[in-house]
């Protein structure tokens, strides 16, 4: 399958191309989501054959390139569209596909009736075949074309419901929001990309990396482009300082929340610093600086998600939170803790999602949890899924979060930050409060919402059954990672699988304090015990005892406002960046610049060149006579100019 | 080099101001009162009938252009077959179908002429 | 003998015209039967010179060139041609002016171009370039109930003999200077000869003559009046087929000078003619209100960007115009087809206002036009931009970045009159209330154009790779 791997990208394409040129017309809505989620099916089923043929092969065979034919060749840049099977695009497109199916026909279901239902389904083609490109590309401008690829996709799909309110504005202002962010990360990824071209003389995954492994640590051009890259990630990622459009973000419509905002898109920024691994380990001071960021991310955007009452902001404060996590292992240089984190994330966020979209399609779009409670008896099969999710990102034991978040805490720990993992477990603890506090106002105690008027039901099978399928994986994607100390001589499975691809950023980076086995079960069993507290505590304070919270609240007024307002980093930036660039932009860009000057530029050009055409077109007069004399005296200049010249 | 080409150069110059210099000349220094008897065309004092410039019919032209053609086939093949013998010992049969293929190509032409009624007078 | 076997396009091309003429002759239908019959020929004599393209050989006498480059140029010649040909089948129902020599024609003329791009000789290279022009003499006035048609036709005998006279007379005098007409003997001898200012005489003539065909400054003036007048279909090819001949004739004359590094005395010749047609062409093309004059200085400014790889004189520039010219003849076909298309009855829907809202009218035809639109203006990822780009790259390569900056501006200008279009399409309401007739085999054809106009566009690579292959 491996040779026949374009198949995985091209399929979504097709399944793009005939529902967006010809689903206008297709009024079933059963063909149109059948080809849409067929396509990617069929996708998944090419990635799982590529995979388990490389799986049959030998370690040091397991990283081929199908090249399809070169796409550029100027001077020194040489661009092929080439896919690259390793290790690691593997996972990502596995991730990618399966996930990606899932969500597709769950979507099928919560879609159903939508006006644009085709549209919907050739946007969500369009974003797989984007994100295949992404992971899949073996050099960085295939890379860079997913990379804006899947932030198109982003965009249309969060404006998606053009026509509706979101919070203040219009969900096409939250799009707007989202691509205008993204703008400034993929700024920083382009810079990067030339300053790469530019040390390396290629574009080419194998060829950068090659020179980079050779080159010595010390280049300080390594830390450039790391941080330019780095900036890129933190774009995508939804990182401190860009990630204010994911929560904004959620404009859309659910299951992409799911898909783009929670398993897939975001998690690009993780898989570009994973696929760079050699080059952010030759930078020293960005990898402390991603983890640092990570880590910030991870404890604010958990303390934020500590008040919401949307469920919805929520959740995607929480996917803020473990990208977080994910950018800490990156940082720490535990990369395939890393993938690992994205790997169960993406099923377990993914589930948390469609079970909140499952919710909201029963309560008619009202996103507001303190208007629901005790929807478990309506509603049993998502509310059993959602408490799976909801104790796999809590990290209880032996669900998947378990396992990824423990080692991501465990690596940071030993790379020798104590203060990585105490500041890590407490974001856990929070985690664990405000998933459980969720839980617990959506489904359990009273209902707080009209019985006469709202009417909850259960989805219908095509959107409970993926929830089902997401929460047997959430339960046992975790066993692939299980640590070193529980599997005994077989060691990290998914570790191992990864170790080939980052042996060479390994080697540069320190080697990992050696600490006792002992050591590691007792901070695991700190964070679960944490975890547990926290679960009880929240199920305690608003089941029993809601006045607690309100207290607390009273208490803490000024911390409250500042958590619910998200540390007004939305009106901080508006004040700082948004409106005085507004305003240069309109006083200077626009009255000055563009009307006076660059207006004036163009219109007086265009005005001069169409003078000067009217006036030359006399020339053609009509007259072969005169046609033939204008030849005569171009020959008769050139021959003189023959003549002097010699 | 370019000095060897003054002369050219001089003669040139001198023609045009001459044919400029006479026609301009002429026109400042001569009386001019045309009358309708001066500007009528001169033709043995007789009164000129028609245009000088007759039209002849266009078939004259075909006619004329399909005997050229078969005027070129003849200096085509007449050299041929002088040398005919010559070369048929050295290249052998095919020098003769060679021949054979250029004059079936203008044969079809000719027929092609005949067919669409290129020879019909009227 | 099997001499022939390397020739084996020609031959089915030659093969092709005779048994059209008998059909002409003996079948009354011949109307339905010879196009269908010609774009036959087209295809089996283009499809055998890719499959002969790897034969490379100097035939009959040093006369012929066969293989690569040549087949690559006669593969052109004849998709375009065939193209060309669907095209004409219900644009000649329009008109109700079916002659049978239109096909017949239409199939001397590419048999025209095929020798002048396969030329080794400067007789061969005036008897290719004779064939084709008096087909197209005669094409252009096939109509001969237009009076246009008719002033088209003459005007263009009357420029193109006088340009060939021109070129005679170049061939004569480097026939004079050097005892040979071989271009293989130029190419050879080249350096012994290049100080002798009869032979530099001669070859600029020889440009003079070729630069006619091409369109290119100042020899120019008949391509507006002659595009407008003929039939539409007819333009296509002229403008495509013929300049592509008239290039490849220029490439393979002036081979030593294109391939020799620092003996490009003509540089200042080409960069001269690319300037002022480049900037002509785009700049007047602005002031125009009839569609096909409108491409008519489009294609002598396409011109100009060609001659910006023959001024800087190295295999970049070569493999670059032959990419061009490839790109150049998809999307010009393209375009002239949706004209010939939109054209209603007795030249009216000719003005560019008659493509005023035409994405309600026909989305499809107004889609396909924005696509050719885009590529003729040269905007990635559509043939036109790697034409350009390739050009360009040439140029920069050659220290002649001037003539490239030139060459930016240009397309810069063109942009202006080739977006006009679209606006008018898409963002105009229909003035003038017209039918367009329906033509599936024109549709056909123009889909095919732009589907190749896209291929160049998305893996130019793969082209470019197989032409340098050839250019060397």
């Amino acid at each position: 399958m491996i040779q026949y791997i374009y198949l995985a990208v091209l399929l979504p394409l097709l399944g793009f191309l005939i529902n967006g040129i010809f689903g206008s017309r297709i009024k079933n809505e059963k063909v149109i989501g059948i080809i849409g989620s067929g396509a990617i099916g069929l996708s998944f089923i090419v990635m799982l054959g590529a995979f388990f043929q490389t799986l049959g092969l030998p370690v040091d065979q397991r990283q081929n390139i199908v090249k399809l034919f070169t796409w550029i060749s100027a001077g020194g840049l040489n661009v092929g569209v080439a896919y690259q099977v390793d290790q690691l695009s593997l996972i990502m497109g596995l991730i990618v596909t399966g996930v990606g199916f899932i969500i597709h026909v769950y979507s099928m279901g919560y879609m159903h009736g939508d006006k644009s239902y085709w549209r919907y389904f050739a946007y969500l083609n369009l974003f797989i075949f984007a994100m295949m490109n992404l992971i899949l590309g073996d050099n960085f401008v295939l890379l860079f074309l997913g990379w804006e690829g899947v932030g198109l996709c982003s965009y249309l799909l969060i404006g998606f419901w053009y026509d509706r309110k979101f919070e203040k504005g219009t969900t096409s202002e939250a799009a707007k929001k989202a691509f205008v962010v993204n703008r400034i990360g993929d700024f920083g990824f382009l810079l990067g990309m030339f300053l790469i071209y530019l040390t390396f003389g290629s574009l080419n995954f194998n060829d950068v990396f090659s020179r980079a492994v050779a080159m010595p640590i010390e280049t300080s051009v390594f830390t450039f482009i790391a941080l330019f890259l780095f900036i890129g990630a933190t774009g995508k990622s939804a990182q401190i300082p860009l990630f204010v459009w994911l929560p904004d973000a959620m404009a859309g419509p659910t299951p992409v929340s799911a898909l783009i905002h929670a398993a897939t898109m975001v998690t690009a920024g993780v898989y570009m610093v994973a696929r760079c691994s050699i080059i952010f380990a030759s930078a020293p001071a960005i990898m402390t600086l991603v983890a640092v960021v990570g880590l910030l991310t991870a404890f604010f955007a958990a303390t934020v998600g500590l008040v919401q009452n949307d469920i919805k902001k929520v959740l995607a404060y929480s996917t803020i939170s473990q990208l977080g996590y994910m950018f800490l292992a990156l940082g720490v240089g535990a990369f395939s803790a890393g993938i690992f984190h994205v790997m169960t994330h993406a099923f377990f966020k993914a589930l948390l999602f469609l079970g909140a979209g499952s919710v909201i399609h029963s309560m008619h779009d009202e996103q507001d949890m303190r208007k629901y409670g005790g929807l478990k008896k309506y509603m049993p099969h998502t509310y059993i899924t959602f408490v799976v999710a909801a104790l796999a990102i809590s990290g209880i034991p032996p669900l998947s979060g378990f396992f990824s978040k423990d080692e991501i805490l465990w690596k940071a720990f030993s790379s020798g930050g104590f203060g990585y993992w105490l500041v890590g477990a407490f974001t856990a603890l929070m985690t664990a409060f405000y998933m459980f506090r969720l839980v617990t106002l959506t489904f359990e105690g009273k209902p707080r919402f009209d019985e006469h008027n709202v009417h909850p039901h259960e989805s219908p099978k095509v959107m409970t059954i993926p929830l089902m399928i997401l929460a047997v994986l959430s339960i046992i994607g975790g066993f692939i990672g299980i640590p070193e100390i529980f599997s005994g001589e077989h060691g990290n499975v998914f570790e191992n699988w990864l170790a080939p691809l980052f042996a060479p950023a390994q080697t540069k980076l320190m080697t990992y304090g050696n600490h006792s086995a002992f050591l590691e079960i007792l901070l695991m069993a700190v964070s679960v015990i944490g975890a547990v507290c926290a679960i009880l505590f929240a199920r305690y304070v608003y089941l029993k005892n809601i006045r607690i919270a309100g207290k607390t609240v009273k208490a803490s007024k000024g911390l409250y406002t500042l958590l619910l307002n998200k540390y007004y980093i939305d009106e901080l930036y508006e004040a700082v960046f948004v409106k005085p660039i507004g305003r240069f932009s309109e006083a200077f860009l626009w009255k000055i610049n563009d009307n006076k000057i660059i207006d004036g530029a163009v219109n007086g050009t265009a005005s001069l060149v169409s003078v000067i055409s009217n006036n030359i077109r006399k020339i053609q007069t009509g007259v072969a006579q005169f046609y033939a004399l204008i030849m005569v005296a171009g020959i008769v200049a050139a021959l003189f100019w023959l003549i002097i010249s010699l | 080099m370019i000095e060897q080409y003054i002369p050219v150069f001089i003669v040139i110059i001198v023609a045009v101001i001459f044919a400029v210099a006479t026609v301009v000349m002429s026109k400042l220094m001569g009386p001019q009162r045309p009358n309708s008897e001066k500007e009528s065309t001169y033709e043995s004092g007789l009164k000129p009938i028609g245009t000088t410039n007759e039209r002849v019919s266009i078939k004259y032209y075909l006619v004329a252009m399909l005997f050229i053609v078969f005027d070129l086939e003849v200096i085509f093949v007449y050299p041929w077959a002088v040398q005919f013998k010559k070369l048929y010992s050295q290249i052998g049969i095919s020098i003769f179908f060679s021949m054979l293929v250029f004059l079936v190509v203008l044969e079809l032409g000719f027929l092609y002429v005949y067919k669409k009624g290129g020879f019909k007078w009227d | 003998m099997n001499e022939f076997y390397y020739i084996i396009p020609f031959i089915i091309l030659a093969a092709g015209i005779l048994i059209s003429l008998v059909i002409e002759m003996y079948f009354t239908s011949s109307e339905k039967i010879l196009p269908w019959f010609s774009i036959l020929t087209f295809l089996a004599s283009g499809f055998s010179a890719l499959f002969l393209v790897n034969n490379v050989k100097v035939v009959f006498e040093n006369m012929l060139m066969s293989g690569g480059n040549v087949n690559f140029f006669i593969f052109i010649f004849n998709l375009g041609a065939a193209l060309v040909t669907l095209l004409s089948i219900d644009y000649i129902k329009k008109y109700h002016t079916y002659y049978g020599e239109y096909y017949i024609l239409l199939m001397s003329s590419v048999l025209g171009m095929s020798l002048m791009a396969g030329a080794k000789d400067l007789i061969v290279i005036f008897m290719g370039l004779e064939i084709m022009s008096v087909c197209f003499y005669a094409l252009a006035g096939i109509n001969r109930n237009k009076l246009k048609a008719n002033e088209a036709s003459l005007k263009y005998f009357l420029l193109g003999s006088f340009a060939t006279g021109f070129l005679v007379y170049g061939m004569a005098l480097v026939y004079g200077s050097m005892q040979n007409t071989s271009l293989e003997y130029l190419f050879l001898n080249f350096t012994k000869f290049n100080t002798n200012i009869l032979f530099l005489a001669g070859l600029l003539f020889i440009l003079f003559g070729l630069s006619f065909k091409i369109a290119a400054f100042p020899f120019h003036m008949w391509v507006p009046d002659v595009y407008q007048g003929s039939a539409t279909t007819v333009s296509a090819l002229m403008s495509t087929g013929g300049k592509a001949a008239a290039f490849s004739a220029i490439i393979v004359s002036f081979a030593s000078v294109l391939t020799v590094v620092n003996t490009n005395v003509f540089a200042p010749y080409f960069g001269a003619i690319a300037v002022f047609s480049m900037l002509f062409g785009s700049i007047v093309a602005i002031a125009q209100t009839d569609i096909k004059r409108m491409m008519a200085y489009s294609s002598i400014a396409h011109a100009g960007y060609m001659t910006i790889g023959l001024a800087s004189g190295n295999s970049y520039g070569v493999s670059g115009i032959i990419f061009y010219l490839a790109a150049y003849t998809f999307m010009n076909i393209g375009a002239f087809g949706i004209i010939s298309i939109v054209e209603g009855k007795n030249d009216t829907n000719l003005t560019i206002k008659s493509y005023a809202g035409l994405a309600n009218k026909k989305p499809i035809l107004a889609g396909l036009l924005a696509i050719i639109m885009f590529s003729l203006a040269g905007l990635p990822p559509f043939a036109g931009f790697f034409g350009k780009y390739y050009i360009f790259i040439a140029a920069v390569k050659a220290k002649l970045t001037w003539l490239a900056i030139v060459g930016v501006i240009s397309s810069a200008i063109s942009v202006y009159f080739y977006i006009r279009i679209i606006v008018l399409m898409y963002f105009k309401e229909s003035e003038e209330d017209f039918v367009i007739e329906n033509s599936n085999t024109g549709l056909l054809s123009v889909i095919i154009a732009v589907l190749f106009v896209i291929l160049l566009g998305i893996a130019p690579n793969s082209v470019i790779n197989l032409i340098s292959y050839f250019a060397k």
